[in-house]
């Protein structure tokens, strides 16, 4: 014992349990930067990798050919060629897919530019890859398969017509998005040469409407606004008188047409998206309730998605606002704007009992022979209870069976919604026309936001849209 | 063909790095035959000339210029000198710390003639004079009367050093600290370091009285406001965490380390709200995405560049390493990252480990309490500079800009790190030496007089 003794004095004369100690608190600063650095390679490189601000994607290009895009059918939606030795990108759909797609050069956009990385990437069979360094050629980069649906785009597509405008439909059981279409369009292989053109087009035409479009949500907002009215006290039962118009403060809304919805439920008010009603709703809401609800369903903040360049929708009302913007606001108009995927991203909520799966349009990656080489993670955020979601589901199909949109009505599958008909200028005769709803057939059960600019009562032509969609899917 | 030379390279760097770090600690192990010692060190050895050989060959390939193999052959030379010099002049040498030394030199060799290579030829030329410099540091580490005798020196000189470049220094991104002399940029700061350590050992290797650490931590403050006036963050807090190592071990007295911690907290709250470029940094650290084109532009960067790199990098000259600004110094970590590939990067985290331990494990063999002091103040040094350079880059903490070690290129970082390993060698070599009596005798009158007090302060307060 009284060797060890002698050592702790030693030790104590020479330092070293405290030169042990540095050690091992340096040991442990060093192991927890190893720790971050691997972490940060195998789950936050991506985010920095896939930034539009990293200048190594384009640089792939020298050595890998860019992959192809496919819809969720193999459709070629973008390829690259070679003739002449020269690259080509070819968009066989053209149009029809111009913004979802995108275009690859000109700063790119759409996928193209969001799953740029992985188009340049290669996980060809290894052979055929040393084969390719050897003969000096490029790789096959990885191809992008998308969740497009080709029947629902084309369908969605064609149904927009001449119309100004935008369609976004959902799979609410994945949040893979069906359709996205947005009108005007351009041809996506010649954006280059016509850039001048597409850039000082008076109607943005490579804006993508579906998720930067921002637009008035007119009566579609009549969801927001009857479920801040029911979590402030207000009952399905309540009921109402409309007389056409309703005045306060020297201002008067009317309703749609100059219909009088006399007595009615709050259901039927609902149905009828009779504006007097939900004038008098707005007024007798507590102050930044409204923007409490609207806030909750993700408006004014982010949509979850890997999608990039989505247009924050936005609320504004503040405890000082004039009565008749209290009243503009319940109904949809006043300073209110969404944009389509907003509407369809809280249709597909809505139909999720409150929760909302993320959307997204890139399904996986594959190799240049079919073999997955990646599937992407889907988030999902809680919205409103289940018990709120029912109460909108119910509500949503009223306006089906006995409402505005009694067009989308059908037999062989159930489906819910809510017509639109919002006003842009002065001009009352110029209105947008939406729809926003969902159907359910089975398991199967798809989300959608229709809106066609100038194009007048919601139920005469965006729900009509809707349906054939619902047709389409639900077939 | 180019290409897959550059795709079987980016393996075959990886794999010889592997085996390496491997060896380095295997020969760390503690129970580690003196024969499989000398196998592992021999080994490390022909690792670093393959790197050479293999990183000079690739360079030569992508530039096809004669220049490259000549300085190619002249890494390989000066290496091969490094170490007969090192092997001769400390009798006692440590192979690890030599090997690990040359094998870095190597690394920042390769990597600075890929980035720029006349700055790779400066890089050379540095470490050949460096190498000649450290030849005469055992003198002066044998001579402890006169390491003694230079301590006024050591902190009137750093005072003024750093004062020097406050006042009239360039301003590189924000933060002052190089003199210009004609053609080349001085870095004060790194030999300073190595000053401030000189002094704190010299000052509490007898006398640890409350009034001494005192005296100590305020001439030593009195640097690290300097620094931090001058906005040279980085080197702010490598000073602030070898002071506060170096007091914690004179002292023995683990609240110091307490105290430091809360001073630091408190400085870097104060901060955080008196200065607004230490909040840009916090900001770009925070969410560099967020501020991509203005304040997390050079993180972001360097993020990009470890990102797309992946686990096995681009391989050489496939990377866009150039894009991270001052990428040759204080960001080559990065440019290694993207370019030799994550693993690489981690085994030359694992080597800068190795290193520190070794130090510290240098000071543990070591008798002579001032000695030991130095050594330990050395490696903190060592490893807190290394560690906020990597933590920067890699984004763990807030980015400050210090250079790495050997690697980055820089005549002052150079020279003062390989001044810093002979250092460490020359105390390795005299870690028999016993403190002469009558230094022992004052050690232990002062230790003796300590407990004296301390017993006598608890009588006191239990009579009262």
């Amino acid at each position: 014992m009284e060797a060890g003794a002698g050592d702790n004095k030693n030790k104590r004369h020479t330092l070293n349990v405290e030169t042990s100690v540095i050690a091992y608190v340096f040991l442990a600063l060093f192991l927890a930067l190893t720790a971050y650095f691997v972490y940060f390679m195998v789950f936050k490189s991506e985010d920095f990798i896939n930034n539009p601000a990293n200048p190594r994607v384009k640089g792939f290009e020298k050595l890998v050919t860019r992959g192809e895009i496919k819809a969720a059918d193999g459709t070629i939606l973008a390829q690259t060629v070679t003739s002449n030795g020269k690259e080509v990108r070819q968009y066989p759909k053209g149009r029809e897919y111009a913004h979802v797609v995108g275009y690859n050069t000109n700063g790119m956009s759409g996928i193209e530019s969001d799953a740029s990385f992985y188009m340049l990437r290669t996980h060809s069979f290894l052979l055929n890859r040393v084969v390719n360094d050897l003969k000096g050629e490029k790789n096959p980069g990885d191809n992008v398969v998308t969740t497009i649906d080709s029947k629902l785009q084309s369908r969605a597509y064609y149904g927009m017509g001449q119309y100004h405008g935008a369609v976004v439909a959902i799979d609410c059981n994945t949040g893979g998005i069906l359709s996205m279409v947005s009108k005007p369009d351009f041809e996506p292989g010649s954006v280059t040469a016509n850039w001048k053109s597409l850039t000082t087009s008076q109607d943005s035409v490579l804006i993508n409407r579906a998720t930067q479009g921002l637009y008035p949500p007119g009566s579609t907002f009549k969801v927001i606004t009857v479920l801040s009215y029911l979590k402030n006290g207000g009952k399905l039962t309540d009921t109402f008188d409309c007389r056409g118009s309703y005045t306060q403060d020297g201002y008067t809304i009317h309703c749609f047409d100059g219909e009088v919805h006399g007595h009615q439920t709050l259901s039927q008010a609902f149905a009828n998206s009779c504006n007097v009603a939900f004038s008098q709703i707005g007024l007798s809401l507590p102050k930044g309730a409204l923007k409490r609800t609207a806030e909750q369903f993700l408006i004014n903040k982010s949509i979850p998605s890997k999608i990039s360049n989505i247009n924050k929708s936005r609320f504004t009302l503040k405890n000082s606002d004039p009565k008749a913007l209290v009243m503009q606001t319940s109904i949809g108009q006043g300073n209110t704007l969404v944009t389509p995927l907003q509407m369809a991203s809280i249709c597909e909520a809505i139909a999720n009992n409150g929760t909302l799966k993320a959307p997204f349009v890139v399904d996986h990656i594959e190799n240049d022979s079919g073999r997955l080489v990646r599937k992407f993670d889907t988030q999902s955020q809680k919205l409103c209870s289940a018990k709120d979601a029912s109460t909108l589901k119910n509500l949503m199909r009223y306006v089906v069976t006995n409402g505005t949109g009694r067009v989308v009505n059908t037999s062989s599958y159930t489906a819910y919604g809510k017509t639109g008909t919002a006003e842009f200028s002065s001009n009352k005769r110029e209105a947008h026309s939406w729809f926003i709803g969902f159907a359910q057939k089975g398991r199967k059960k798809i989300a959608v936001a229709v809106i066609m600019e100038k194009g007048g009562a919601g139920s005469s032509h965006a729900a009509p849209l809707a349906k054939s969609l619902f047709d389409t899917y639900l077939r | 063909m180019l290409h897959l030379v550059t795709e079987i390279s980016r393996l075959t760097f990886i794999v010889i790095f592997a085996v390496y770090t491997y060896d380095c600690f295997a020969a760390l192990k503690r129970h580690t035959s003196e024969k499989r010692e000398k196998r592992l060190y021999s080994q490390q050895t022909s690792m670093i000339y393959l790197f050479l050989i293999n990183g000079n060959l690739l360079l030569f390939f992508n530039n096809s210029d004669t220049k490259i193999f000549a300085m190619g052959l002249a890494e390989i030379v000066f290496v091969t000198i490094a170490m007969i010099i090192y092997k001769k002049i400390y009798e006692m040498a440590s192979p690890a710390v030599v090997n690990n030394m040359c094998m870095l030199l190597s690394i920042g060799f390769i990597m600075l003639t890929r980035l720029n290579q006349a700055k790779a030829l400066r890089q050379l030329l540095f470490a050949c004079i460096a190498l000649i410099i450290t030849c005469f540091v055992p003198l002066f580490l044998g001579n402890v009367k006169l390491i003694k005798s230079l301590k006024l020196f050591y902190i009137v000189a750093g005072i003024l050093l750093l004062a020097v470049v406050a006042a009239v220094g360039a301003t590189t991104y924000g933060a002052k600290i190089n003199i210009q002399i004609g053609s080349i940029a001085i870095q004060p700061s790194e030999f300073v370091k190595i000053l401030m350590v000189l002094f704190i050992a010299c000052m509490l290797t007898n006398d640890i009285s409350r009034k001494q650490v005192f005296k100590t931590v305020v001439l030593c403050c009195l640097m690290i406001l300097i620094l931090a006036y001058s906005k040279d963050l980085g080197n702010a807090m490598i000073f602030f965490l070898t002071l506060l190592v170096m007091i914690y071990a004179a002292t023995q007295k683990p609240s110091y380390l307490l105290y430091g911690v809360l001073l630091f907290a408190a400085a870097a709250v104060l901060g955080y709200f008196a200065f607004s470029h230490v909040r840009t940094r916090v900001t770009a650290w925070k969410d560099p995405l967020s501020v991509v084109n203005s304040a997390g532009y050079q993180i972001c960067q360097s993020l990009f560049a470890i990102g797309s790199g992946g686990w096995f990098g681009t391989g050489l000259y496939q990377g866009m390493p150039k894009r991270i600004p001052v990428v040759d110094t204080d960001f080559i970590f990065s440019a290694i990252s993207e370019e030799l590939g994550g693993l690489f990067a981690l085994c030359l985290i694992f080597i800068c480990i190795a290193n520190f331990l070794m130090m510290f494990n240098i000071a543990l063999k070591i008798n002579n309490r001032f000695y030991k002091l130095i050594a330990l103040g050395l490696g903190s040094l060592y490893a807190s500079q290394v560690f906020t350079t990597l933590g920067g880059v890699t984004k763990f903490i807030p980015s400050t800009g210090v250079t790495l070690p050997l690697i980055s290129y820089g005549g002052s970082s150079l020279m003062a790190t390989m001044l810093l390993f002979a250092m460490v060698e020359g105390l390795y070599q005299y870690r028999g030496v016993k403190e002469e009596t009558d230094e022992t005798q004052n050690y232990e009158d002062t230790y003796r007089r300590q407990m004296e007090n301390e017993r006598s302060g608890q009588d006191g307060s239990w009579r009262r």
